[in-house]
């Protein structure tokens, strides 16, 4: 039982930085309708700073973090502004394939700067304590990941619902051309949706890497792939699913993990994605798409 | 003949031509052995490479799915070509490499096949983005899975299990889980590679001519009124999906059979992106491209040593470039005024003939 109910909370940490990743597909998608294959490496990114921050630069924690969070939000503007952009009216195909040179770009960009010898993240600022609770023991890296996506997700909510940008990127997801005529800066929102989703993605880096220290170029990828897959799993577009989706597949992954195989693992996240997409093609929380002709 | 008729035989003659120039040439080269030894041991890569990207090409550019597995489709190849050339050698001691070889590719292309209709009869289903990421889900299955696979042979007969335990003491392991495929005898040819990529062209550039090309054609431009017109989306797309993963898997039992080991390693994301790349380079939708991209891209960090470490590098920044190029309007009209002149003095010319 204690062992069960430490992969539930492990998973549920996991969850919770898939959920974080998660938010930044779910909202690009939701207001630029293309997928952003790139920003599973902007974590990566992200990580690398904070980590160069910590061991080379001296910075204390906060710093490192909030170095992290401005690099990727820098980057993560550009990247929408130099290559997404000029393709706005594109087939969605070509824009794909542009979102994946750019993840690759990113990648031998990473390796060229900082090598692929892994780098073993500093342990010493989330990862600081332990608490037992009866028999079991829980990391503070665990507990601040799991607090950090609550108060993300509060604060998301709370950003789209009441301000002057959060209601514009709600108009320009519905309808792009009448928030155009509506007066809204189509552009300017998009951007600002890449800052925010960059950002997230930076916190997200430093959450994975305190709880797997393994820092290397494609450290992002497989977790931006599966958080795409908690985004699709909650419903494309929608802030809570992709909550619930990142936390039920990070739970789905560590009990995988644990009691049936280790190898298989991530063939049952992309299972559940397959079987999700085929009873509830628009996810759990997701609205159905009406087609028109 | 019309002249969009005639055009289209041109063309698939000129592929076919210069697929067969390029062949004999290179055999002749082998007879004179004034082939460099590296050039030599990329034939056959080249070849599977080359049915990789025009089977691709058929996914992507003719019936416009982004599948990115397709790399999946050639380890199922690359593994059962291994498994049945190593059961044929084992089991019944066929010492022909050629029957062998023929058999294991044919194999290799059934099994693939099946798991490409098995998994296009669900993804089909879905729709642009999602069809990619399910492809990109169904690639990582795979490989995970062939990572706890282990295959033996004894007495003629084939065990399979998903661990290790399971297997009968006096067995001959065929495929060991994470090592992979072992002692595979390498029985790959270049004349066998030829034949497959001749193969793939008569297939492929059949298809694209044909009343089912023209209807793929049709639900890739516009689903919806090709519906209306009484196309049966489903059955064509997947007609093309299972096609290329047929396709896909033979170059898999050719490549899988150029080594003595085949490890899950070799078929990664990463692999699936760089048959893209050949794709994209080449041009969505023109077979030749492919070839002629796929040939050209496997021998070129081969050639330049220096380039290696920048190779994906490149291919990234080239990719993202190809995309801006051809689909942002304004580029494109920049590009058709500088090039307007040439393209005029060309129409005249063919209209005096």
């Amino acid at each position: 039982m204690t062992a069960f109910l430490r992969f539930l909370i492990n998973g549920v940490s996991l969850g919770s930085v898939y959920a974080i990743i998660a938010l930044g597909y779910t909202m690009v998608y939701g207001i630029a309708k293309m997928l952003n294959f790139a920003h599973g490496d902007v974590i990566m990114v992200g990580a690398y700073i904070a980590f160069c921050g910590l061991q080379y630069w001296g910075f204390p924690p906060v710093a490192a973090i909030l170095a992290a969070m401005v690099v990727c939000t820098v980057l993560g503007v550009t990247i929408e502004g130099l290559a997404y952009r000029p393709l706005r009216q594109a087939p969605s195909l070509a824009v794909l394939i542009t979102a994946i040179g750019m993840s690759y770009l990113l990648q031998n960009v990473a390796l060229m700067i900082w090598g692929a010898n892994p780098k073993s993240f500093p342990q010493t600022f989330i990862n600081s304590s332990t608490w037992n609770i009866g028999e079991m023991s829980i990391s503070s890296a665990t507990v601040i990941t799991i607090l950090a996506n609550i108060v993300i997700m509060i604060g998301l909510t709370l950003f789209t619902a009441k301000t002057k940008m959060g209601k514009a990127m709600r108009c320009v997801s519905e309808d792009r051309g009448a928030a155009e005529l509506m007066g809204i800066n189509v552009n300017r929102t998009i951007s600002a949706t890449f800052a925010i989703g960059s950002a997230l993605a930076a916190i997200a880096g430093v959450l994975l890497c305190s709880s797997y220290p393994i820092l290397q170029p494609t450290t992002g990828s497989m977790p931006g792939i599966k958080a795409f897959t908690a985004a699709v799993f909650g419903g494309i577009g929608s802030i809570p699913g992709a909550m619930i989706g990142g936390v039920l597949l990070g739970v789905i992954e560590i009990l995988g993990k644990a009691y049936i195989s280790t190898e298989v693992g991530d063939a049952i996240v992309f299972a559940v994605l397959i079987v999700v997409l085929l009873v509830k093609p628009s996810g759990l929380l997701g609205k159905p798409v009406r087609e028109k002709v | 003949m019309t002249k969009e008729k005639r055009k289209r035989l041109i063309y698939s003659l000129v592929t076919y031509l210069l697929v067969i120039a390029a062949f004999i040439f290179l055999q002749s080269m082998i007879a004179n052995k004034t082939i460099s030894r590296s050039l030599k041991g990329q034939l056959v890569p080249i070849c599977c490479w080359i049915v990789m990207a025009v089977s691709l090409n058929l996914v992507v550019g003719i019936s416009g799915e982004l599948s990115l597995g397709h790399a999946g489709f050639m380890s199922v190849g690359a593994y059962t070509g291994a498994v049945v050339s190593g059961w044929l050698l084992n089991g019944f001691d066929v010492q022909d490499t050629t029957l062998r070889l023929v058999l294991a590719i044919v194999a290799g292309g059934l099994f693939s096949g099946i798991v490409g209709a098995l998994i296009g009869i669900p993804v089909l289903r879905l729709r642009g983005d999602y069809l990619a990421i399910v492809t990109l889900a169904f690639g990582e299955i795979i490989r995970s899975l062939v990572n706890v696979f282990y295959v033996g042979t004894a007495d003629g007969k084939l065990h399979f299990s998903f661990l290790q335990k399971n297997m009968p003491d006096a067995v001959t392991m065929l495929v060991d889980g994470a090592k992979g495929a072992v002692k595979v005898k390498p029985i790959s040819t270049f004349t066998a590679g030829f034949i497959l990529v001749l193969i793939t062209l008569v297939v492929v550039l059949n298809l694209i001519n044909s009343r089912a090309g023209r209807a793929i054609k049709a639900c890739r431009d516009n689903r919806i009124a090709a519906e209306s017109m009484g196309v049966n989306v489903t059955k064509y797309k997947m007609m093309a999906f299972v096609t290329a993963a047929v396709l896909a898997g033979m170059a898999g039992a050719l490549y899988g059979l150029n080594s003595s080991t085949v490890v899950p390693s070799q078929f990664t994301f990463n692999q699936s992106i760089n048959v893209l790349v050949f794709v994209v380079l080449g041009g969505l939708g023109n077979v030749l491209g492919s070839i002629i991209s796929a040939a050209f891209l496997t021998i070129l960090p081969e050639m330049l040593r220096a380039f290696a470490d920048y190779r994906m590098l490149v291919y990234a920044v080239v990719l993202i470039l190809v995309m801006i190029f051809t689909n942002n309007p304004t580029i494109r009209s920049w590009v058709n005024r500088l090039t307007a002149p040439l393209r005029k003095k060309e129409k005249t010319g063919g209209d005096a003939q």
